[in-house]
């Protein structure tokens, strides 16, 4: 993976310097909170509920164990013991301290990492395919696409003070696995007929209280424009974004309004002044870059392990894990395997810094000393010999990182909500624990199969309700909290926004809510069709109809529930 | 033509060091005129001395104006630079509002003044502009910072320099990192 050189030591030892000294000012007051709060946001520095909350940027969702194990010592020494992994691939920690905040970022520094542009009204951290460079699927690399897009977005002078936050995505593989149509840049690495390596450019895809899927604005972008094209965008995106209405501030509501061929031409007009400048990526620069992605050294094994496809067929659960949590690798004889931090009981993407530890040592025995972060919120162990994977099941299991249940019903995509989130209208987390409670059984789960449920606590959609195949939003009635659920949507290949079924819910009433789809999934499905096609298929008002038909009572009414 | 002493509070005047021009601290001999509610550009009066008027007024009033010796324009975040293309002649210095520092647009304005109307004088921030946005402002063209009265300009001095590389192009660098510096490969695997 990629490893700081001397620039880029140095840009983030200043950064330190810079924030630490503005900590600094702000404890003196000599800069008020409203001056602060913008600095702070552009490293992801939250106040949140009860404290101050720290994203920090996990580049392209891609990890070594020495920083893993980071993680692990600022859980323990700055926090209480846990992180959380986001649907943006990174990690934040929920109880920090402002005054400890720049100690943190000097300790990240220490293993090349940062909090740089976290938050804010600037550009995200880049987000991938989780499975890049392993995945049999793959047409081209994402990574060094992605580490060039970080450089040349960190602290980038003019793109600093967006009308709203900026996420770019990239994948490089047949199925998309980045989520790219519901960011404000998806970027699809591809091959054109002569086999030369350019960008599917999408533009104004988004979530939030408008949720829009990116329209493409150029179908081939030689790869050495990168930079000075994703300049032209951000540069008509800068001046002509709404800055009046924060809730029409993403550069989607501008896509929207003039239409994506006239924002394709306006980005064109300004791409023409820059095209073939200095900002053009050179062969060398690549090749600099890309050298930090080569493969590492697999051993050449056979396709086929007898002992493990023995195994296989004998146990069970290792089976059902196979199933639901490993996938197919380009080497012969390896395998990607997903630990799944969506245990029943546990808050989806949350990890105790001892489990952190765990998977570190994991990545160091099994994985090349590597992880990576999904925005699905669970970590993957790319590079796994086919003989290796019962072991790691066994090691996972042990420490509760192996439920089978990716892309099942308790694969949860779900955001801190109102337990932690200030801008949160209900609480999300306690939602995704009844759910899990009430389908615990995973047979049941696996008879069931993919299907994908995401849970947002408020509209700002960190929980990417909108192409969950069943959505969840949190909602504020009347000082009460309920929730409103969607049906039909989806990401990757076939992304769709869900359409809202009807009048929303109260907490205890969920589970209830989740039941009735189902059953009306079961009822519906042809053989082996997914759930999403079978929404597809029948439309929402089966769904609908089944779930209004009778009054879902309370099994216990508790909290807001009592005053509903 | 507004009563002398209505005209008194139009302008934005100081008597203390208040400008960082080319890095230094300096005493600002220029003011800036900002219409009062009610005032029109076409028919505000604009007095003799270096005044930075706004867009607006230049536009309304070019024909008495252009004949001045010194002369300075700024511009509102909402206004085009494209406004000035063949037009930058008779300015000494062109200022843009910052009406928050949170409001970017000011950026991609003196980018555009700078590289593509090949605007090369006094390029200036007015309005809400602090130290922690320096170093950002530099890069894109700016030379000049009318920081806020109410800080240290001093103290302010201090953002220019907060960090001494980067990795893209700007108007302060016309090559990105990549060309400019041989970086190595480092070792990629512990």
């Amino acid at each position: 993976m990629y490893r700081y050189d001397q620039y880029d030591h140095q840009i983030v030892k200043e950064r330190v310097a810079q924030y630490r000294d503005q900590v600094r000012r702000r404890l003196s007051d000599e800069l008020i909170e409203d001056e602060f709060r913008i600095l702070r946001l552009q490293n992801g520095l939250y106040l949140q509920r009860h404290a101050y909350m720290l994203r920090i940027a996990v580049p392209y969702g891609l990890l070594a164990s020495r920083q893993v194990r980071m993680f692990a010592h600022i859980a323990r020494k700055y926090d209480r013991g846990y992180g959380h992994f986001t649907t943006r691939q990174n990690i934040q920690f929920n109880w920090i301290k402002l005054e400890e905040s720049p100690d943190i970022l000097a300790e990240l520094a220490t293993v090349e990492m940062h909090a740089i542009q976290t938050s804010g009204n600037c550009i995200r951290n880049t987000t991938s395919d989780e499975l890049a460079g392993v995945a049999a699927d793959e047409i081209v690399d994402p990574r060094p696409y992605a580490e060039m897009i970080r450089e040349w977005s960190t602290f980038h002078p003019e793109f600093a003070y967006l009308p709203r936050k900026f996420k770019i995505a990239i994948s490089g593989s047949a199925q998309d696995r980045a989520a790219t149509a519901v960011h404000d840049i998806g970027l699809h690495v591809i091959k054109n007929e002569a086999g030369e390596v350019g960008f599917r450019v999408l533009v104004g895809g988004g979530m939030g209280r408008t949720p829009i899927l990116g329209s493409q604005i150029r179908d081939f972008l030689p790869w050495q424009h990168a930079m000075s094209y994703l300049e032209a965008i951000l540069r008509v995106y800068n001046q002509y974004g709404r800055r009046d209405n924060i809730y029409k501030a993403r550069i989607k509501i501008l896509v929207k309004a003039i239409g994506p061929e006239e924002f394709a031409r306006q980005v064109e007009a300004e791409w023409q002044d820059i095209k073939d400048g200095p900002a053009t990526l050179t062969e060398e620069e690549l090749q600099r870059v890309a050298h930090y992605f080569t493969a590492p050294a697999y051993a050449t094994l056979p396709a086929v392990d007898v002992e493990f496809e023995q195994k296989k067929a004998t146990d069970k659960g290792f089976a059902n894990w196979l199933k639901r949590n490993v996938k197919d690798h380009k080497v012969p004889g390896y395998a990607a395997a997903i630990l799944s931090l969506k245990k029943t009981g546990v808050p989806p993407g949350d990890i105790t810094a001892d489990q952190l530890d765990f998977v570190a040592d994991l990545a160091d025995r099994y994985s090349f000393s590597e992880l990576r972060v999904t925005h699905e919120q669970n970590l993957v162990l790319a590079d796994v010999k086919q003989s290796e994977l019962y072991a790691l099941w066994q090691e996972a299991k042990a420490h509760g990182l192996a439920t089978p249940n990716i892309g099942l019903l308790t694969d949860i995509i779900c955001c801190p909500g109102g337990d932690f989130c200030s801008l949160a209208n209900a609480k999300s987390i306690p939602i995704a624990q009844a759910i899990a409670e009430r389908f615990d059984d995973i047979d049941f789960q696996h008879d069931i199969g993919d299907i994908e449920l995401n849970i947002s606590g408020c509209i700002n959609a960190c929980g990417h309700h909108h192409v969950g195949n069943i959505g969840v939003l949190g909602v504020d009635k009347d000082g009460a909290e309920w929730y409103q659920v969607s049906l039909g949507g989806a990401q990757g290949n076939h992304s769709s926004i869900g359409k809202i079924i009807g009048p929303s819910f109260s907490a205890h009433q969920m589970p209830t809510v989740i039941d009735r789809l189902l059953q009306v999934y079961v009822k519906q499905r042809i053989e082996d069709e997914r759930f999403i096609d079978t929404v597809r298929r029948v439309g929402v008002v089966p769904f609908k109809d089944f779930v209004y038909a009778t009054p879902i009572k309370a099994d216990h009414v508790t909290g807001e529930d009592v005053c509903a | 033509m507004p009563p002398r002493s209505k005209l008194i509070t139009l302008l934005e005047k100081t008597s203390v060091p208040n400008l960082i021009k080319d890095k230094l601290v300096i005493d600002d001999d220029w003011t800036v005129l900002r219409l009062n509610e009610g005032e029109t550009a076409d028919t505000v009066s604009v007095p003799v001395g270096k005044i930075i008027v706004p867009l607006a007024v230049w536009q309304a009033q070019r024909a008495a104006l252009q004949s001045r010796a010194q002369l300075g324009v700024w511009l509102a975040s909402d206004e085009r630079p494209e406004t000035l293309k063949d037009d930058l002649a008779p300015f000494q210095v062109i200022a843009v509002d910052f009406p928050k520092f949170a409001d970017g647009r000011g950026y991609s304005i003196a980018y555009n003044l700078r590289a593509r109307l090949g605007y090369t004088g006094e390029l200036r921030a007015i309005g809400d502009v602090l130290r922690d946005q320096l170093f950002y402002m530099q890069r894109v063209g700016f030379n000049a910072f009318a920081v806020r009265a109410d800080k240290d300009i001093h103290d302010a001095l201090k953002g220019l320099t907060d960090f001494s590389e980067k990795y893209q192009t700007s108007w302060d660098e016309k090559n990105p990192l990549f060309r400019r510096a041989k970086r190595d490969t480092v070792t990629a695997r512990d």
